[in-house]
């Protein structure tokens, strides 16, 4: 058996609501929280970024997992704000943990999907029988343009997840991508924010390829959406996954642990993986989660896990999502944010 | 800061790692070559806890460079779990609601940068534990 045998995520204090940004641009903030499903969302402080957010997340990690850091072989960190453009996220991550020098890293790009991508690396080399423990972090600290649609939803956090083969507390039952080459959001070489396709983004983008993930890992694992106690999809709002879910044949129970946006917002390549890490704080044993992510550009990576016994054994030993994402919060002005989020032009 | 000073700190700075004296067991953070109690020079290394209790602080509402953006911020004194002293910044919090005796536990931050094309420094800082 081979799985997810320890799980953490960290997620900043502090939050920003969209009245605060639909203030400053002129906007009616009910029609852009009606629309994208979505109240407020994570700020990472000055001092947090993708590799901050990653070494806490697997910190956490590790305190479930319960397993010495040299063991780790592989250390994968996926994510579409990577402090450095040349020198990787792994090595600092891996040097945190204490997992260095026998260790595998590599950093993962893949607008949203970079996080389940490094997962999907690490479930296979363990399966592979390559390296006995394998962490798979998502990570981001999203880029919005001022005024753009994207501003109100780009947020921060991390998951990260430990696989190995022993004393697994969600076993993978298997995996499917399906991938093509769509241009739906793309960030160009030294540019500070990403462009998007607008409504492009969702009928042959998020729709297409998360039908098209759902529908053959159903297939290969000839199971239907209620043979499923879970599901999370990729949450660039609220709006896409539940209408996703519906369209597929889910319904609310399934999805309302994972859906994490209304408070959350998108952290692109943390969003699926911190969904799974909710559900994984309120499933009992021998539940089936099926977590199935999108990146632009575009793809999406599936997974199905069944939970054992040992969830939980681990489960208290670090913070709950729930509790990273509903306490101690603190509640930025947008001056503030511009200032967080190094918007405003200052002299060298 | 220099690159090779902070490489050469990292087992301090990442994984606050300290020497625990062999003869007589005293924890000293950073590391050192001879015990300040009893003149042993060896040591074997211990991760600290990162858990521990606000001693004393101050509030920075001038930074100096490269910490501008924080202001204002508090630094102070935490003593740890384990006895030990540390020096730190405390983030993730209003400085102005911190209290002496407040339990404070250790994240990893971004500490500065050798401006916008330099290297990024990174290392502990000190929380509010609310266990989050």
């Amino acid at each position: 058996m081979i799985g997810i045998v320890g799980y953490g995520t960290q997620i900043p204090r502090y939050r920003i609501k969209v009245e605060e940004i639909a203030k400053v641009w002129g906007t009616d903030a009910p029609t852009y929280k009606r629309g994208l499903n979505l109240n407020e969302k994570s700020v990472p402080s000055p001092d947090e970024d993708c590799i901050t957010l990653s070494v806490n997340a697997a910190r956490n990690a590790m305190l479930r997992a319960m397993i010495d850091p040299a063991d780790i072989g592989a250390v994968y960190v996926g994510s579409e704000s990577h402090p450095y453009a040349v020198k990787p996220t792994g090595t600092i991550v891996s040097e945190a943990l204490g997992a260095c020098p026998y260790v595998h890293t590599a950093d993962f790009e893949f607008a949203c999907k970079a996080g389940t991508e490094a997962m999907f690396v690490a479930l296979h080399l363990v399966k592979s029988g390559v390296v006995k423990y394998a962490l798979g972090i998502g990570a981001d600290t999203s880029q919005g343009a001022p005024g753009d649609a994207l501003e109100y939803s780009a947020s921060a956090g991390a998951a990260a997840f430990v696989m190995g083969a022993k004393n697994v507390i969600a076993e993978l039952i298997d995996t499917h991508c399906f991938m093509t080459d769509t241009p739906d959001f793309w960030r160009r070489e030294n540019a500070h924010y990403p462009e998007h396709g607008g409504r492009f983004t969702g009928e042959p983008s998020y729709m297409k390829h998360t039908a098209g993930a759902v529908n053959a890992i159903l297939e290969k694992t000839k199971m239907k959406p209620g043979d499923l106690d879970y599901m999370i999809f990729h949450q660039p709002n609220g709006k896409f996954p539940v209408q996703m879910a519906f369209s597929l044949g889910f319904k609310e129970p399934q999805f309302r642990h994972g859906l994490l946006t209304p408070t959350l917002g998108n952290t692109y390549s943390g969003s699926s993986p911190l969904g799974l890490a909710a559900t994984l704080d309120v499933a009992k044993p021998n539940q089936t989660i099926l977590i199935v992510s999108y990146g632009s550009g575009a793809g999406s990576d599936a997974f199905i896990f069944k939970t054992t016994e040992k969830l939980l054994e681990i489960r208290d030993k670090a913070p709950l999502v729930r509790k990273q994402l509903d306490e101690h919060l603190m509640y930025l002005e947008y001056g503030q944010y511009a200032k967080f989020r190094h918007k405003i032009l200052k002299p060298e | 800061m220099e690159v090779a000073k902070h490489w050469r700190e990292t087992p301090e700075r990442y994984r606050l790692e300290a020497g625990k004296c062999s003869k007589c067991n005293t924890i000293v953070f950073p590391q050192r070559i001879i015990c300040p109690e009893c003149g042993n020079r060896k040591f074997t290394t211990q991760s600290l806890s990162g858990k521990g209790k606000l001693v004393s602080f101050t509030i920075i509402r001038i930074a100096p460079g490269g910490f501008e953006d924080l202001a204002p911020y508090a630094v102070g004194i935490v003593e740890l779990e384990e006895g030990v002293n540390i020096l730190t910044q405390i983030t993730d919090c209003n400085p102005e609601d911190l209290k002496t005796g407040d339990p404070l536990v250790a994240k990893f931050r971004r500490i500065n940068e050798d401006g916008k094309t330099g290297m990024i420094y990174y290392a502990y800082k000190f929380v509010p534990d609310a266990g989050l």
